[in-house]
């Protein structure tokens, strides 16, 4: 690492005055706004502590910690009702909180399931959760049994006051709360279970959208700690390139700026503020060595993935013979699909501060996976893990994008050049872009085999797909199979005797990542496509096809009947519009869309109306879950669409939103959410399963317009003139 | 130096002129709200009201903004929320949030200049991006926005 220092102020010089200006005890006090109360990383909430997960202040008002991050998913929600469904508090007196990942590392785990993804906050936390707010409420219980020396058995709790009825007496929890903090229970309570519920189900309004109606939400862009420099970062346009040579003097002739860091694969440039920071970076022309990527083409990548469909590939799934029944039956149709390479473009650039004291180690970002950059700060630093403070703050969205800790190390590598000087990295659009991680470039085959009355009797699907895990965690890609690449193929629902489910694992240069709903934004799209080719080979009607092959799936059945009912499916539609149906089953909920698109006679798409029906078991709060299937839908319809992020001589050609067109207000259907919960004990994810029906449906529906079946996206590659 | 007049507040800054107007918000002025998310005026997550008109403040130089006065989300609302903001918590319209402040400068500006917005003055208007979709219930919150703000000027 070089680091080009600005004269006259020389590194050292500027690092001794900023020490000497705000001292060491800047970072627990580090908070940039009048209003902190609305920071969610706030911490030490006023009160007495109940247990790692609440504490009650003598207003009875509780603060709830919340493990997962709020990335507009409403985890800042959704975790306080589960700890509240148990606790009997006032839920207009509950406030939420991160978890501090430094004290999960501390106290042996004590926040469980810190990264935020796979749709998981609900199905894999809930159960501790509402085990927090039950023991909460027992111990609030025996605390007043004790004062009042009467059995525990004859109280009962209700908006956050413990009542003794026999004798009229009742005590808020905000007076109970220190002695209910020294009580231990001889054995934890049992959590209600659904049909017990009082507020699980109930559609509340988020606890954080007051903050962010008035410009008060922090984000990790947003912070701002004393004595704090700001850097401009990028990095070699071409993976695995780097910087060959740079002339720092135009960016230190700028005002404002410090210093030019050479760090990792690409160079940063800090100054007094980030335009500053930003001009300097743009005035620097780095000499790059491309390295061996340097022709890398997505273009000459999928050929390359088309052809493997041509070989069998490595059996994911199979039913009976597929290849047997293919070649003895009436009728066979084939097609081959395929999906781009695809950005993110979460609305916030990637962004991190770091300050770096002799104890104690502080970082704010807004990130998926705090322990994971926890864990890159005490590798890149060298220091004891226990000793780093992650402070998560909200996620300008996140779809993935902010669960993998690149821009982090980064911004770590850039804080330890700088040593005791905070400073906050900032990625322009474009860097950010670029240096992100992608959905998988996909191409996928199928072949359908059907008997002389129509039946389908066989199917063969091959899919070729860059893999992510074998990137991330090659030890659990066995036998050439990433799971996260065939999701929704292996496990496809109809039912058909003879099934081969084939997979080529695929990796290039380009850097890819989970893409809210990750393997099923692909394959959803595909398989639901072709399973609309395959019910007009068949002669049926593309719904009745489906419900004929979803007989042994009551839940799906049911799903997929409900989005067809209240769509009206088969209402006579004006010329030019069509409805398109489409089903998928994903992170544990299912998920029907009809979607109803018109095409004009020039080709340009417009989709008016998405009718979604959703099974996720349960609900915590269905509010937000409507929200989510909007939410899922318009940006599955921007992918659909528009999306594609393209590589020519190894680098992505769309870096800003001016190149990657996106849905907007006006083409944003109206979009209906109904449920189709299948209860008991199950509980599916919601901020993904809603996406991969979207494209199929829309792709269907045009078909029905055009003739034309689209099988490679985005649909604007397409030209859909018709009539 | 360039003096800014910001939510009725006058500022003396020592920044360079053509230093996007965001940036002195941002940086300056710890001025938080107002968004970064493209740098080349396509998102909208950087608007704000100059002389009561939005603006994208990511391309606008702090010069041209000198002597007028600027709106930022901050200062959206007066002794209560602004009608949009109302609506906004009504109708739970943030997700992530992060491009809300820009999308209610917008808003704001279209309820106070248009008193029954139809869905065409809506699609219009409301240009700026947001990756959470939340369209559908800008839009409903929009129309329940311009039904408070008429309320109030009926009790006025």
């Amino acid at each position: 690492m070089k680091t080009h220092e600005a004269l006259p102020l020389s590194r050292r010089a500027f690092v001794k005055s900023t020490v000497a200006a705000s001292g060491g005890l800047m970072l627990t006090l580090a908070l940039p706004r009048a209003d902190a109360a609305l920071n969610p990383w706030t911490g030490d909430a006023a009160g007495t502590e109940i247990s790692a997960w609440l504490t009650i202040d003598p207003n009875s008002q509780v603060t709830i910690r919340v493990a997962q991050s709020e990335m507009g998913e409403g985890v800042f929600t959704a975790m306080p009702m589960l700890v509240a469904e148990e606790l009997d508090c006032d839920w207009s007196q509950v406030k939420a909180e991160y978890a501090s990942a430094n004290r999960s590392v501390r106290e042996n785990g004590v926040y469980r399931r810190m990264g935020t993804g796979g749709s998981g906050a609900v199905r894999r936390s809930r159960e501790y959760l509402q085990q927090a707010g039950a023991s909460a409420r027992e111990r609030l219980k025996a605390a007043a049994a004790a004062r009042w020396d009467v059995d525990v058995n004859t109280l009962r709790t209700d908006k956050g006051r413990v009542f003794h009825d026999a004798s009229g007496r009742s005590a808020a929890y905000g007076v109970l709360a220190a002695e209910a903090a020294a009580i231990t229970l001889a054995e934890e309570p049992a959590i209600r279970k659904a049909g017990e519920f009082k507020l699980l189900g109930t559609p509340l309004n988020r606890l954080d959208v007051p903050s962010k109606v008035d410009g008060s939400a922090t984000f990790g862009i947003d912070v701002k700690v004393p004595g704090m420099v700001y850097a401009a970062y990028d990095a070699c346009p071409v993976w695995g390139g780097a910087l060959a040579s740079l002339d720092p003097a135009p960016a230190l002739a700028v005002k404002g700026v410090k210093q030019v860091i050479e760090v990792e694969d690409g160079f940063a440039v800090i100054a007094d503020s980030y335009w500053q920071a930003r001009k300097g970076l743009d005035a620097l022309a780095p000499n790059w060595d491309l390295g061996e990527h340097a022709n890398a083409s997505s273009d000459a990548m999928r050929a390359e993935f088309k052809t493997d469909l041509d070989r069998r590939g490595v059996v994911a799934h199979e039913e009976g013979d597929a290849y047997a029944n293919l070649e003895s039956a009436e009728t066979v149709i084939e097609a081959d699909y395929d999906a781009p390479y695809l950005a993110h473009l979460a609305m916030e650039p990637v962004n991190c501060t770091v300050a770096i004291a002799e104890d104690r180690v502080d970082v704010w970002t807004g990130t998926q996976n705090p322990e994971s950059i926890l864990g890159a700060a005490a590798e890149i630093l060298g220091r004891a893990p226990e000793t780093i403070h992650v402070h998560n703050c909200f996620l300008g969205g996140g779809f993935g994008r902010r669960s993998m800790p690149d821009f982090a190390r980064r911004a770590l590598a850039i804080a330890k050049a700088l040593g005791p000087t905070p400073v906050k990295v900032l990625w322009s659009r474009e860097a950010d872009t670029r240096t992100g991680h992608f959905r998988p470039l996909a191409a996928l085959r199928f072949k359908a085999g059907f008997d002389a009355s129509g039946k389908p009797v066989a199917l063969l699907n091959r899919s070729a797909t860059h893999s992510i895990l074998a990137g991330f965690r090659p030890e659990v890609v066995q036998n050439g199979l990433d799971g996260s690449s065939t999701e929704g193929l292996e496990n496809q629902p109809y039912d058909i005797a003879h099934v081969s489910i084939e997979h080529h694992l695929k990796r290039t240069p380009v850097p890819v990542w989970f893409w809210r709903s990750v393997g099923s934004s692909q394959n959803g799209f595909a398989l639901e496509a072709f399973i609309d080719e395959m019910a007009e080979a068949a002669g049926q009607d593309p719904l009745a096809f489906r419900q004929g092959l979803l007989h042994k799936h009551p839940a799906m059945l049911n799903t997929l009947n409900m989005a067809a009912e209240k769509a009206s499916w088969g209402r006579p539609m004006a010329p030019g519009t069509a409805q398109g149906i489409a089903i998928h089953e994903s992170f544990g909920s299912i998920c029907a869309q009809v979607a109803e698109v018109a095409v004009t006679r020039s080709g340009e798409v417009r989709v008016e109306r998405v009718v979604t029906a959703i099974d996720c078991g349960n609900t915590v709060n269905p509010r937000t879950i409507a929200e989510q299937v909007e939410s899922s839908v318009i940006y599955g319809l921007s992918a659909a669409l528009w999306g594609r992020s393209d590589i020519e001589n190894g680098q992505v050609v769309q870096q800003n939103f001016d190149r990657n067109r996106v849905v907007k207000m006006a083409e944003a259907p109206a979009i209906e959410t109904h449920f189709s919960l299948s209860g008991g004990e199950h509980w599916g994810g919601i901020g993904e399963p809603a996406l991969p029906p979207t494209a199929p449906a829309v792709v269907n529906a045009i078909y029905r317009i055009t003739g034309r079946r689209i099988r490679a996206l985005p649909i604007a590659q397409h030209d859909l003139r018709w009539g | 130096m360039i003096t800014l007049t910001v939510n009725g507040k006058t500022h003396t800054i020592d920044v360079e002129p053509d230093t996007p107007l965001l940036w002195v918000l941002r940086d300056h002025l710890d001025l938080t709200g107002t968004k970064f998310g493209c740098g080349i005026a396509q998102c909208g997550a950087c608007t704000v009201h100059l002389g009561g008109r939005p603006l994208r403040s990511c391309v606008t130089p702090v010069s041209a903004a000198a002597g007028q006065a600027i709106t930022t989300i901050e200062g959206l609302a007066g002794d209560t929320l602004h009608a949009v903001q109302q609506a906004w918590i009504e109708h739970d319209v943030p997700q992530c949030g992060y491009c809300q402040s820009g999308q209610l400068m917008v808003a704001a500006h279209l309820v106070d200049n248009n008193a029954n917005p139809s869905d065409a003055d809506i699609d219009k208007a409301m240009i700026n991006i947001c990756r959470c979709g939340t369209y559908p219930r800008m839009r409903s919150a929009l129309h329940r926005a311009a039904a408070l703000a008429r309320d109030a000027m009926a009790d006025a």
